[in-house]
C-alpha cells in the first residue's frame, strides 16, 4: 500500500489517535474555519453548518484508527466534512449539489470594461501599486469578498488559494470535475481582483 | 480545451484561471501568451491576477467559533481510540 502520509500528516495522526488534546487544536486552528465553509457549500445555514461540522468529526474520530494515509489527511477530512454536509443537505431538501452555483454566472469583468466588438485591446487596467497588497488593510478587503462569495466559490477558493490546496486536493476533497473546480475558482478569483482593485482606486 | 479563432481580451480575461491551471492545450496556450506579448491590459491582468492570488494566500481565516470548538473538543475527549 502507498503511503503517502507527510511527517507532519503522521504526527497528527498519531496524536489524534493518542488523544492529544495539541493535535487536536493544531488541527482545528489550520481546517477549523474552512470546515465550516465547506459545509456552508451543502446546507443552508450557518448553524446547520456547524453541526454538520460537529457530526463529521465524530467520523473523523470513528473512523482515524482506519486512516492508511491513502489520501493525504487534509483531503480525507474534508471529503468527511463535504460527504457528511451533502447528506444533511438532501435530508434539508435543498437542492444538491450546487444550487450555490445559480445566480452566479456573471463575466469575470463587467463587460464594459472592454472596448466594443472588434476593437483589439481592453480598457484601462489600473495596476496597483506595489506593495499595498501587503497591508492589513487589503487582507481584510479579501476576507470581506470572501465571505460575500456564493458557498461553492467561497470554499473553492478557500481550499485552493487560502489554505493552498492543489487543485487536484481540492477536485478530490469536494467531488468536484476538473472544469467545475476551474469556473469555481475563476469566478472567485476574478471577484477578489475587482475588490482589490476597487480598494486600490 | 480548444479554442477556434483569435482570442480577443474578454476571452483572455475569461481563460485566465485555465491558463494559471495549465489547463489549456499547447496551442491555445500559445495563442493566449501571444495576445499578452500585444496587449498591455491583459499582461496587467494577468499580474494582477497573480499578485491576487499571491495575497490571497496570505488571509488568515477567522477562528472556528469558540462554542463549536469547544464541542469538538469535549467529542474527542470523549472518545477512545479504538
Amino acid at each position: 500500500m502507498e503511503e503517502v502520509l507527510s511527517p507532519s500528516d503522521a504526527r497528527l495522526v498519531d496524536g489524534l489517535r493518542a488523544g492529544d488534546e495539541e493535535a487536536f487544536r493544531s488541527l482545528m486552528r489550520e481546517y477549523g474555519a474552512a470546515m465550516l465553509r465547506v459545509a456552508q457549500m451543502y446546507v443552508p445555514s450557518r448553524a446547520v453548518a456547524e453541526e454538520v461540522v460537529q457530526e463529521a468529526w465524530l467520523g473523523v474520530l470513528k473512523g482515524i484508527g482506519r486512516f492508511e494515509g491513502r489520501s493525504s489527511l487534509k483531503t480525507w477530512l474534508f471529503r468527511i466534512v463535504a460527504n457528511t454536509a451533502k447528506t444533511r443537505g438532501v435530508r434539508e431538501s435543498r437542492s444538491v449539489p450546487f444550487s450555490s452555483l445559480g445566480g452566479d454566472d456573471d463575466a469575470a469583468v463587467d463587460p464594459d470594461r472592454f472596448l466594443g466588438p472588434g476593437e483589439r485591446f481592453p480598457g484601462h487596467w489600473a495596476l496597483p501599486p506595489e506593495g499595498h497588497l501587503l497591508a492589513q488593510e487589503a487582507m481584510e478587503v479579501i476576507a470581506r469578498e470572501i465571505d460575500r462569495l456564493p458557498p461553492a466559490q467561497r470554499a473553492v477558493i478557500t481550499l485552493r488559494d487560502v489554505q493552498g490546496f492543489s487543485s487536484e486536493e481540492v477536485r478530490n476533497a469536494l467531488d468536484l470535475t476538473e472544469t467545475n473546480q476551474r469556473v469555481l475558482l475563476h469566478r472567485a478569483r476574478s471577484k477578489v481582483r475587482s475588490a482589490l482593485e476597487e480598494y486600490m482606486r | 480545451m480548444r479554442l477556434d479563432r483569435e482570442l480577443a481580451c474578454q476571452d483572455i480575461v475569461e481563460l485566465m484561471t485555465a491558463y494559471l491551471e495549465h489547463a489549456l492545450e499547447p496551442s491555445d496556450r500559445e495563442r493566449f501568451e501571444e495576445h499578452l506579448v500585444f496587449c498591455d491590459g491583459c499582461g496587467k491582468y494577468l499580474e494582477q491576477m497573480r499578485e491576487t492570488i499571491a495575497a490571497t494566500g496570505r488571509v488568515q481565516l477567522e477562528a472556528m467559533p469558540v462554542d463549536l470548538e469547544e464541542r469538538l473538543l469535549e467529542a474527542f475527549r470523549g472518545w477512545r481510540p479504538v
